[in-house]
């Protein structure tokens, strides 16, 4: 008898494992999606909600409406380092970075998926679509899209982010000191406003001040700055800096954003299924063949985000200057320069472009509205937060007061610069911008129409093969789309 | 007493029902429900457009049709040609280390240690292998840098962007993960042969090469065709090397996209009915290559007796 009710045991005990292991994987997708440290903050998020339970009737009053947990969807660390700056209700963060508390007890959930390979989108996009079976709790409420593939989220079809509205923030009065073109991009088909952003990304020229002084014997961005006005003048340069030995730019990715951005029809027409690829396009492939060719690129490194790049920005590296907008002096180059501070500064383009821009969205069924409101608020529509972030992390903020007087006001020198002010150069950069026009399609058109003519530039296969794969591959990506038009 | 004893036997086949029962239950829920679903939706038309579902509209054979349309078949050729270059590596090394393990003559010290060995890098997750390979033999890789002071190459190579450099690193992987696998294996099969054929062919005067040739090599023919089989059926399902050298992306020009990392671009999309209809075509050629294996391992005429014996019989008549 024993023996029988042991095996019973044992059996169910077994059956009972196989089938909750799994169970428990499939029906919380949500917290398992924290990457490496999801564990520790699943279980503080399900220990603390069992702990809370007494407290929760009391603290309802203060916080109608409002569930215990923000759930804060990005593909890195910068939204809430700006967050966690400006918001003043956050109290502490846990040590790895999961969970915040705020003051009246709510958690935010910081859940951070890479961009790389669309991972953050796959997970994101699978909580969106469980949003209103899942738990409050579980529900996302805040959310970030870069401006790739913001278009995917502002969608008034789809409706996946709340109309600003609707949280309660009017955008003419609310965000009214917000650059125009960062509200177009924020906004539906419609022109109602469900995203908004902090920052604004006019791109610019960062160059070593030592390879400069070697090759020129000055480094100031005036006289450099002359040197890199257009491409024609570039190339002269560029001659110049490989006859020391140097390398203008690390890869053909570097330039892709000046003339990607600049493109004058959208990748695709809203309604239409047909890739239009823009003549400026085939003309950064033409360029950069012929830059590479002439030498004038790193040959060592191969498109953007791996080791050879972040390499190519160390003191060991010959690569005289990066493209970039005030985001990636701060979140790429300052971890990955090794040398002395002060080595790098800033110029002007040969083209003006915008790269990027992170915008907050507030998802459809948030049960923390008010927090939600708030946050976006305190970061994209306060003026003396989107000083603070200027000043602090050397940012493009969203606010044009600010902006236009950060250029005359040594306060907003930047260290990394070597004390140099970068608003100046943001700034005209900026006011030349005409932002390309958007469409649903544009991180995978970016991403796979470089990942095709990499092979071509690098001498691989021939042009016609290299357009036969970006065909193939995007047709992949987006099986909705029926042609390819060239021009 | 006798009736006594039928029922125990009978309540003792309930139980060994039971005990079954979970992995029934489990392969029911996440086996065969999945693959049921996969084949339904590989004739239907079911992607995401962005987080707007598509679908499921009955297209009915418009996949396969597709598919075969596509260049399916020139990822098949890649994913042939990168096993192709593991595995005849693998297979040559595999047999010579197992006959000599096994040789009594050669007396092999510490043979132990170098099985163990040669198995070790199995046990390295296949991602991970593949991630040090990809920094070893990056451009700006140890690999490089100790080619270059060493005076062997002025500059860097670029592995990862020529086919022969990624389908050769592919093929190393794959040789290395699965050379000592293989040799095990074999091992047991050469240790099966009776010690007897052996000795009775060195008084026969049978030198090394002969006894290889003419007596290991037949004999062990059963296990080398299970082992080339279940290998192929690896290879088929290749994808974890590959997907992680080249950022999935079968670069340069698609020269090393296998069929699997084909699959999963088409998952990239969430396009469920063109990835059930590419496994559904996997899931026939391995099916038609488990046959083969099952013929070959349950034959009944192992040392082709029969065969001999039908022959000569009609050879008399």
């Amino acid at each position: 008898m024993k023996k029988k009710l042991l095996s019973v045991v044992l059996a169910s005990a077994m059956m009972t494992g196989t089938l909750a292991g799994c169970g428990s994987g499939g029906s919380s997708p949500a917290p398992a999606d924290n990457g490496g440290s999801a564990e520790t903050g699943t279980e503080t998020a399900a220990a603390d909600t069992a702990g809370d339970t007494a407290s929760d009737t009391a603290g309802a009053d203060a916080q109608a409406n409002q569930g215990k947990v923000i759930n804060i969807y990005s593909f890195n660390d910068e939204l809430r380092t700006r967050i966690t700056a400006v918001y003043p209700a956050i109290e502490n963060t846990s040590e790895d970075g999961t969970v915040s508390t705020l003051n009246d007890g709510t958690e935010i959930h910081w859940i951070i998926n890479p961009n790389q390979d669309g991972v953050y989108q796959d997970k994101l996009d699978e909580a969106l679509m469980n949003q209103a079976s899942a738990a409050d709790d579980d529900k996302v409420d805040l959310f970030a899209a870069e401006i790739d593939y913001i278009v995917k989220y502002t969608d008034a079809d789809v409706d996946a982010a709340m109309p600003l509205s609707d949280l309660g923030i009017n955008p003419d009065t609310d965000l009214a000191d917000q650059y125009e073109f960062t509200k177009t991009v924020a906004s539906d088909q419609n022109g109602v406003q469900r995203a908004s952003t902090w920052q604004a990304c006019p791109g610019v020229l960062v160059y070593r001040r030592d390879i400069a002084k070697d090759v020129w014997g000055t480094d100031d961005p005036v006289e450099i700055g002359k040197k890199t006005a257009d491409w024609a003048t570039m190339k002269t340069t560029a001659e110049e800096l490989k006859a020391k030995g140097y390398y203008t730019f690390s890869c053909y990715a570097d330039t892709f954003r000046t003339y990607g951005n600049n493109i004058a029809s959208p990748w695709v027409e809203s309604g239409s299924t047909t890739i239009k690829v823009d003549q400026k396009v085939i003309d950064w492939v033409t360029d950069s063949k012929e830059w590479m060719d002439a030498g004038y690129f790193d040959p060592t490194v191969s498109g953007q985000w791996n080791a050879e790049w972040f390499t190519a920005m160390s003191s060991s590296a010959k690569v005289f200057a990066y493209l970039f907008p005030a985001w990636g002096i701060d979140t790429q180059m300052i971890p990955n320069w090794d040398g002395e501070e002060g080595s790098w500064a800033v110029t002007n383009a040969p083209l003006s472009y915008n790269w990027g821009g992170t915008y907050l969205l507030a998802a459809t069924g948030t049960d923390n509205p008010g927090h939600v409101k708030d946050i976006i608020m305190a970061l994209t529509g306060d003026k003396e937060n989107l000083t603070k972030v200027a000043k602090e992390y050397t940012e493009f903020t969203n606010a044009q007061s600010v902006m236009q007087d950060a250029a005359a006001n040594d306060e907003f020198a930047s260290a990394f610069l070597g004390g140099q002010n970068p608003y100046g150069y943001f700034a005209d950069s900026l006011s030349s911008i005409k932002m390309a026009p958007l469409s649903s399609y544009d991180q995978g058109c970016v991403e796979l129409i470089q990942n095709a003519f990499t092979d071509y530039l690098k001498g691989q296969i021939d042009f016609d093969t290299a357009k036969a794969n970006f065909e193939i591959a995007i047709k992949e990506r987006y099986p909705e789309i029926t042609e390819i038009q060239w021009p | 007493m006798f009736v006594q004893k039928k029922r125990k036997l009978v309540s003792y086949a309930k139980w060994g029902y039971i005990f079954i029962l979970p992995f029934f239950a489990s392969f029911l829920i996440f086996s065969l429900i999945p693959l049921v679903d996969t084949i339904r939706y590989s004739f239907y038309e079911y992607f995401r457009s962005g987080i707007k579902e598509i679908g499921p509209n009955f297209i009915g054979m418009q996949n396969y049709a597709s598919l075969i349309q596509s260049d399916m078949l020139k990822y098949a050729g890649n994913t042939l040609i990168l096993w192709l270059i593991g595995f005849i590596p693998q297979i040559v090394i595999a047999l010579t280390l197992a006959s000599w393990f096994v040789d009594v003559r050669m007396k092999i010290r510490c043979q132990q240690f170098f099985k163990v060995v040669i198995y070790l890098p199995n046990l390295i997750m296949a991602s991970a292998f593949a991630m040090l390979f990809f920094t070893l033999f990056s451009t700006k890789g140890p690999v490089n840098s100790i080619l270059m002071s060493l005076g062997v190459i002025g500059e860097a190579i670029d592995f990862m962007r020529t086919a022969l450099g990624v389908r050769s690193l592919v093929g190393i992987m794959n040789f290395l993960m699965w050379f000592g696998n293989t040799t095990i294996m074999l091992m047991a099969a050469i240790m099966g042969i009776s010690p007897d054929i052996f000795e009775a062919s060195e008084i026969d005067g049978c030198n090394s090469m002969q006894r290889f040739f003419r007596i290991t090599l037949p004999l062990i023919r059963p296990i080398l065709a299970y082992t080339l089989i279940t290998s192929i059926i690896g290879g088929l399902q290749m994808f974890d090397v590959p997907q992680i050298l080249t950022n999935g992306q079968g670069n340069p020009d698609r020269t090393s996209m296998t069929l699997i990392m084909f699959l999963n671009s088409h998952l990239r999309s969430k396009n469920y009915g063109m990835a059930g209809a590419l496994s559904v075509y996997l899931f026939i050629v391995s099916g038609i290559l488990c046959f083969i294996v099952y013929r070959i391992t349950n034959d009944d005429d192992p040392d082709g007796s029969k065969a001999a014996a039908r022959k000569n019989k009609r050879g008399r008549r």
